[in-house]
């Protein structure tokens, strides 16, 4: 049977591990090579690690770097930021990763993910899809790191997505991001009954029953989370443990 | 130490793959070149991406026919990852109907959901097998391995399945014809019994 994944995210700018607030506040957090080693050693089951200022700054993917923390790392490995062009994904799967986020881009350009699925496969095309919800309670996704509103509905973007080739989605509240609340139960719903491909719920993540409530109530196909693991002493092994008692599905330890 | 020759041509995860053949105590020689299969013990070959746009790539560097003369004429070890054990089919129906390296015969197919199973089978799941393989020696039946694809190998002959993996219905996660090994998923991405099962390919190299 398929398992649940638990996939801690790790965001970087200039090289140091962040994590903020509503995609804001940003707080450094330690070394991102550090945490990719514990990670590894402690056998969780992905990594999703995402340059945030590469976008910003209009810089394309480091593969360099990728490659020096993919080559000691025997795990799956989702790497984002900066990736406007199928030759980033290329340059990047050569490097060591499994997958590759694509989160401005895919929504400015459809036929980047077509073109990358295309040459690639799907199955390493992640689409990132960062959302915020109005006082209405309507869903739109947004770009740019959060900052800029892009008046399309949620599931719509989603459907894009999934028909342009995308093998995943890798869905964060921004709303919910670093707020450690619970993620946004309704929109991971809305998302996973939307589309057929796999659906990595991200953003709000607090304590295990959260990540549970993602998968059950959400249908999530598996679950992110940062902060959760960043400030406080819960662990991803221990969110395993907790959800294989709730009968979900998990690697053994 | 053992020489395992990694397939360099363009397609897939070359930098994992080597740097997990170190640590199981092989030295990985990545090249394209014929001079450098003849002395090879064994082989791995890797690959993501679309099965065509892959064997154009081999076929544009002469790496079928090498290595079915170095490799594969010596009954030499050859391991494929993932992509790489799918081009060792007959022919994949990727985007259209396309001639594979036919090695194994074989085809390979969409995974096709039987209960609203959700494609690209991205993760981990347990491999499962009754008879012994060497390949998977101390690796007890029900261990997950990682997966990420969304094409399943069909055997022709069922006793080149060596291992199967629950998603929509059962596919075959390892193939073994002769001195010919495949997995759907990637040993080098599935930690410690992931590397375990490079070591077993190793042995089987060594032995041979």
């Amino acid at each position: 049977m398929l398992k649940t994944r638990i996939i801690p995210t790790l965001l970087y700018r200039d090289y140091g591990l962040v994590k903020g607030v509503g995609f804001d506040s940003w707080r450094h957090v330690g070394s991102l090579m550090q945490s990719i080693k514990v990670y590894n050693m402690r056998n969780v089951d992905e990594l999703i690690i995402v340059d945030i200022k590469a976008t910003g700054d209009g810089r394309t993917p480091d593969c360099g770097w990728v490659n020096d923390f993919a080559d000691d790392c025997f795990m799956p490995l989702t790497v984002g930021g900066g990736v406007i062009s199928p030759d980033h994904v290329g340059k990047l799967l050569d490097v060591g990763a499994d997958k590759v986020a694509m989160n401005t881009a895919a929504y400015e350009d459809p036929g980047l993910v077509r073109k990358v699925a295309a040459k690639y496969g799907s199955q390493c095309a992640v689409v990132s899809i960062d959302f915020r919800r109005n006082a209405d309670g309507s869903l739109e996704v947004v770009t740019h790191s959060g900052r800029n509103p892009r008046g399309t509905d949620l599931a719509e973007f989603a459907r894009i997505a999934e028909d342009s080739g995308a093998g995943e989605i890798l869905l964060t509240s921004v709303d919910l991001d670093g707020t450690m609340k619970g993620y946004d139960l309704e929109a991971i719903k809305v998302v996973s009954d939307a589309v057929s491909i796999p659906v990595i719920a991200s953003g709000g993540a607090g304590c295990y029953d959260h990540m549970l409530d993602a998968i059950r109530q959400g249908g999530a196909t598996a679950v992110a989370a940062a902060s959760i693991f960043h400030f406080t002493e819960q662990t991803p092994a221990e969110a395993r443990a907790h959800l294989r008692k709730a009968g979900i599905p998990v690697r053994r330890d | 130490m053992l020489t395992v020759g990694v397939v360099d041509y363009g397609v897939g995860n070359i930098g994992s793959l080597s740097r997990a053949l170190s640590v199981c105590g092989a030295k990985p020689l990545v090249t394209d070149r014929e001079v450098d299969f003849k002395i090879v013990d064994a082989c791995v070959l890797p690959g993501v991406g679309a099965f065509k746009d892959a064997m154009d790539l081999l076929r544009a560097r002469n790496l079928d026919k090498i290595l079915e003369d170095q490799i594969l004429a010596h009954d030499i070890p050859i391991l494929g990852v993932c992509l790489g054990m799918q081009l060792l089919a007959s022919k994949g129906m990727e985007h259209g109907e396309h001639d594979g390296l036919n090695w194994v015969p074989g085809s390979v197919v969409p995974l096709v959901p039987k209960n609203r199973e959700r494609i690209p089978h991205v993760g981990w799941n347990n491999v499962e097998y009754d008879a012994p393989n060497p390949l998977l020696a101390d690796i007890p039946p029900g261990e997950d391995f990682y997966f990420v694809h969304s094409y399943h190998f069909v055997a022709e002959n069922p006793n080149h399945v060596a291992a199967t993996t629950p998603y929509c219905g059962d596919f075959t996660s390892v193939i073994n014809n002769g001195s010919i090994y495949g997995t759907q998923f990637h040993p080098e991405k599935s930690q410690a019994i992931g590397l375990k099962l490079l070591k077993n390919f190793i042995r089987i190299a060594g032995e041979f």
